[in-house]
């Protein structure tokens, strides 16, 4: 409960009204997933991620998320792209993370 | 997939849903035992997340650009006043449709059958548009504004752009209607772009602004997706403003069909009749057959075809056999058009998974 609290004030925050069923979306929980949620949730929901899954390899991941920064202009600071690339691979890619 | 779950969209039945924001949502392989697609199990599709609820009485439609000698704007009452309303019915689907099917898997919203629907559009010509505004002689491209926004202001607005002569067909319209209804929120309200034959990356949704120019638009959505490599495809139309040496932006529907009545590992009594129903379409030259092959491939039978709505419309599709042995059987369908074009036995990959026509092969079982 305290987390889709949690997530429903990071979206109020934003400003962005979330899909009712958004809310209820549980990604793996670790200690970076709420560094995905603040870098990669302004724009779209989560599901894009696991829906993108389990069939990228890191270098793949790794070109999705530059792509969001530097096509459509996400503000992720370089020091956050290992992180969620590591992430992104680990519990939604293939092969080594 | 396990983001394919049903959910329900405000004004919508229950739709496969790929992702919630922006929504993206597909029909049900059911919705297709339907030569129309209802308003309400028509497939949703955005690329931005902000989609505002639009007031009829307050949305413009503004008509301008370079190559037109004059720009003026339009209310709702004014485009279907003083334009003559036309009426067709097209299939409007999106370009990457079946990407989930990809083989390797490709990036992108994992699409399986349900990213298209068949509709009867009501709208005006834009051509009828166009010639009010008095286009100069220098226009090369006809492009589209919609409503929909960005949470950032640094993502690339979803704005696109078709061909001059495309524009100018007599089948390219401004719809207000669909299905004798208003455009359902999600599908565009109150008024989208339908180009009849090519997919639907080019019906923009909300439109609120069409403009003439005499340079290829340059964007994002027209410079660096939705294109295919050049000369893979067997497309006729071509889109030569926007070419570049290896890739062109995609344009009509390739020539498709789906088995919409058997499902994978579905049982038949042996000796019974076993009907195989489906649809079949393409860029609007007209189905001329489809055939059926139940032994892998090696003999095709004509199916029968059911009643015409016009050559950009869904055709439905019947055939009938009745297996003696038990076993396994793989049902396999394949379309052509009048152009003598037909689906291919393997995939044509491309990275971003357009144009995914290759022909469906389902298993039954016969007992």
């Amino acid at each position: 409960m305290q987390r889709r609290i949690g997530s429903a004030l990071l979206f109020g925050f934003l400003g962005v009204p979330a899909h009712g069923g958004e809310s209820s979306l549980k990604l793996a929980n670790d200690s970076r997933l709420a560094l995905v949620q603040l870098r990669c949730s302004t724009c779209h929901s989560l599901d894009y991620i696991v829906m993108n899954s389990p069939f990228l390899a890191r270098a793949a991941w790794e070109a999705e998320v530059r792509k969001m920064m530097k096509v459509m202009g996400a503000p992720i600071p370089d020091n956050d792209v290992t992180p969620i690339v590591d992430y992104l691979t680990q519990h939604y890619g293939v092969g080594k993370p | 997939m396990e983001s394919a779950v049903r959910d329900t969209l405000p004004g919508k039945q229950p739709l496969i849903k790929r992702s919630f924001r922006p929504p993206n949502y597909e029909s049900p392989l059911e919705v297709f035992d339907d030569v129309i697609t209802p308003n309400d199990r028509f497939f949703v599709r955005w690329h931005l997340s902000n989609i505002p609820r639009i007031d009829a009485d307050s949305w413009r439609l503004n008509i301008g650009g370079d190559a037109a000698e004059r720009g003026f704007e339009l209310t709702l009452d004014e485009l279907k006043r003083d334009f003559e309303p036309v009426e067709l019915v097209a299939v409007c689907q999106c370009a990457g449709n079946r990407r989930g099917l990809s083989e390797p898997h490709v990036p992108g919203v994992q699409w399986g059958y349900g990213a298209m629907g068949n509709a009867r559009w009501k709208g005006v010509r834009l051509k009828d548009i166009l010639a009010r505004a008095s286009l100069k002689k220098e226009v090369v491209e006809i492009a589209f504004n919609g409503s929909d926004r960005a949470p950032l202001e640094a993502t690339p607005a979803f704005a696109k752009s078709i061909p001059a002569w495309k524009a100018m067909d007599e089948n390219t319209l401004v719809a207000y209607e669909m299905n004798g209804a208003p455009l359902p929120h999600w599908n565009g309200f109150p008024a989208r772009i339908v180009v009849p034959g090519w997919t639907a990356t080019y019906w923009m949704k909300q439109v609120v602004g069409i403009r003439a120019l005499s340079q290829p638009l340059a964007s994002f959505w027209m410079n660096t997706a939705y294109r295919i490599p050049k000369g893979k495809f067997p497309v006729i139309d071509r889109f030569t403003s926007q070419e570049s040496e290896t890739t062109t932006p995609i344009t009509e529907i390739l020539v498709n069909s789906l088995m919409t009545h058997v499902g994978a590992g579905r049982q038949f009594a042996a000796n019974q009749p076993v009907t195989i129903k489906g649809v079949a379409w393409d860029g609007g030259y007209g189905i001329r057959g489809v055939e059926v092959s139940v032994d892998e491939g090696r003999s095709w039978q004509s199916a029968e075809l059911g009643e015409n709505y016009g050559k950009y419309s869904f055709r439905t599709w019947q055939f009938t056999c009745a297996p003696r042995v038990a076993g396994r059987m793989s049902v396999m369908a394949r379309a052509s058009n009048v152009q003598g074009t037909s689906q291919p036995s393997e995939l044509i990959f491309n990275g971003p998974g357009y144009h995914n026509n290759v022909v469906q092969k389902i298993a039954i079982d016969i007992v």
